[in-house]
């Protein structure tokens, strides 16, 4: 349970805001970081610890593109194809990876390793081809280098991901301000 | 010359608290609390500092509107940065944290605000690191909590992620996202000043509007006023990003011409003919080469049907396929479209379908005049800006190229007429 596992982040995050419900993303983003993605009993929690009704969870989960709604791979690769990356070369990239992963767009390897996505402007065009995986971004890309970023994702996976998640990292300040506050 | 932004450039480390302090960080935000409120929004006025994110809005002015002696009144700042083409906030927000942090505080201290939140998007929480670590040196230093600096004035700064949705940089749609709830806008009045967060009087500024205001408390409006032009006071961030050799944010006075700008970024890329650019990512109308020598400010392209907005230069070299580049504009708006209002949801989605019919070469003479049609029955009757922009790639293309979209008609029917054969 998202309230168990982080009680100290989830108190200084409610105690931040004049009404709880602003929390929601924030717990949102936890609950996705726990479960892979927005599954029933991940918005049921949410909405158990801002006592609000689950659907509105599941609107907020429909309306912003960060949330998946279906469980995803262990990685999800989401490339920025808009305009501007578009002139550097995105639309080729997005190919060449589809290629080498062998499945296509929002398509998941049989693996259950990586989930291929095209999203809109991440603010990196000045480094494109680019993308985003699990909220990190890797910038300037070539072929050469998406296929080292695969291998090294599928390494970590081997050897169990030990690093803290970006959401991980994100919340921790959380606590850690909530103490300096005391 | 130095820059006044993207100072990180010249002084390593400059996002550590010790760094920023040591090249005059948060003299600025002292001034401040030497003075009144009131005084504090009379300089900025007087800097004439203008809205960053694109609108241009004058800053002090928009303080100005917050009622005094309110009891709760809230200052957001606007990380939101999700215009194609756009990623300046995204260097400031890495790289000069304090800068952002500071002229946040002088903002909530000129409305006697206690509460501020950084609305980041969710997509910048692995580059928002440094902000947090910001946020905390300035909580252990006392430049954010209790009695900051000394003064009789507290106040608390938080950072609050977005979680993908372009149109929550729009100040209503981002004040309903911080609320909890859909990340809609509403049609105004009330105004955030006067009923924003919570409805309570409310500031919403951009980041980099924000990143100017400690060096104006501290050297003045009238260091700001001897940059850039008249109506247009200051340095601008530029995002280039394209067709040019060296992509990247390019800090310039306002007033710089298009084609500088250009330049800085190495001209157009491999030696190619420049052919047109996106002066605002997708937002504003496209300009072609008779505007190159236009000032980028608020006011440089009025004559060229367009607009500054928040200066993301797309550049677009000769071998750009027009209806392509319009149809990427249009599905990006059709996707962020935020479905509240029928003309901006309907409008976006028929776009889309007409112009990917002509990219495809399955549309008609007729269908380009049906694209200009759905487009202007769209203008000035949308809830918000974003169903404006949408029609801009749109129109702009047509009035540029209306040869490029009768080729791919034409282009079109041969291909059905030797199928047919």
């Amino acid at each position: 349970m998202l309230r168990d596992k982080y009680a100290q982040e989830i108190d200084a995050l409610l105690a931040r805001f004049p009404e709880k419900k602003s929390a929601i993303l924030h717990l949102m983003h936890l609950a996705q970081n726990e479960y892979g993605y927005m599954s029933d009993e991940a918005m049921r929690e949410v909405a158990d610890i801002l006592e609000l009704d689950p659907t509105h969870v599941l609107s907020l989960a429909g309306f912003y593109s960060l949330f998946y709604e279906e469980p995803t791979g262990k990685y999800v690769l989401e490339v920025c194809n808009d305009l501007a990356c578009a002139l550097r070369g995105a639309d080729e990239f997005v190919e060449m990876a589809s290629r080498k992963l062998d499945i296509p767009v929002d398509g998941t390897t049989n693996d259950g390793m990586f989930t291929l996505k095209t999203v809109m402007c991440l603010g990196a065009c000045d480094r494109a081809p680019m993308l985003q995986c699990n909220l990190k971004f890797y910038e300037n890309l070539d072929e050469a280098k998406f296929g080292a970023l695969l291998t090294d994702l599928r390494a970590k996976a081997a050897a169990g991901d030990p690093e803290p998640t970006v959401v991980e990292r994100i919340i921790g300040y959380t606590a850690s301000d909530a103490q300096n506050t005391k | 010359m130095a820059h006044v932004l993207l100072r990180h450039r010249e002084i390593p480390d400059l996002h550590k608290l010790e760094v920023y302090r040591q090249h005059g960080g948060y003299e600025g935000l002292k001034k401040a609390l030497s003075m009144t409120p009131a005084e504090v929004i009379d300089v900025v006025k007087a800097s004439n500092l203008r809205g960053r994110g694109g609108a241009g809005f004058p800053t002090g002015v928009k303080w100005s509107f917050i009622p005094k002696n309110a009891p709760d009144t809230y200052v957001l700042i606007n990380t939101d940065e999700s215009e194609t083409g756009t990623f300046k906030d995204r260097e400031l927000t890495e790289h000069n944290p304090h800068q952002i942090i500071e002229g946040a505080l002088i903002a909530a201290y000129a409305i006697n605000s206690h509460l501020v939140f950084n609305y980041m998007r969710g997509e910048f929480m692995d580059a928002a690191y440094a902000f947090e670590e910001a946020l905390l040196e300035c909580r252990e230093a006392g430049i954010i909590g209790k009695n900051i600096m000394g003064s009789d004035y507290s106040v608390e700064f938080y950072t609050h992620y977005g979680a993908g949705a372009y149109i929550c940089g729009e100040e209503t749609a981002l004040i309903e996202s911080i609320a909890g709830n859909l990340g809609q806008p509403w049609s105004k009045p009330p105004f955030p000043a006067v009923e924003g967060l919570y409805r309570k009087p409310t500031v919403v500024n951009n980041t980099e509007t924000l990143a100017n205001v400690a060096a104006i408390l501290v050297n003045g409006a009238d260091w700001f006023k001897q940059m850039g032009t008249a109506d247009s006071p200051g340095v601008k961030i530029v995002c280039l990003s394209g067709h040019v050799e060296r992509p990247g944010n390019y800090e310039v006075p306002l007033g710089t011409t298009y084609r500088q700008l250009i330049d800085m970024a190495g001209g157009v890329r491999g030696g190619k003919k420049f052919k047109a650019l996106l002066p605002s990512g997708g937002s504003g109308p496209i300009i072609v080469a008779d505007a190159l020598d236009a000032p980028c400010s608020y006011e440089g392209l009025t004559p060229f049907h367009s607009v500054m907005g928040s200066a993301s230069l797309i550049v677009m070299d000769e071998t750009t396929d027009m209806v392509w580049a319009a149809l990427k504009m249009t599905h990006f708006f059709r996707h962020e479209s935020c479905g509240k209002c029928t003309p901006c949801r309907e409008g976006t989605y028929w776009m889309e379908k007409v112009i990917d019919r002509l990219y495809h070469g399955g549309g008609t003479e007729d269908d380009i005049k049906l694209l200009e049609s759905i487009a202007t029955n769209m203008t000035g009757k949308c809830l918000c800006a974003l169903g404006e922009f949408a029609t801009n790639p749109i129109l702009s293309s047509i009035r540029h190229f209306l040869p490029e979209y009768k080729a791919k008609v034409a282009a079109g029917a041969k291909k059905k007429q030797a199928v047919a054969a």
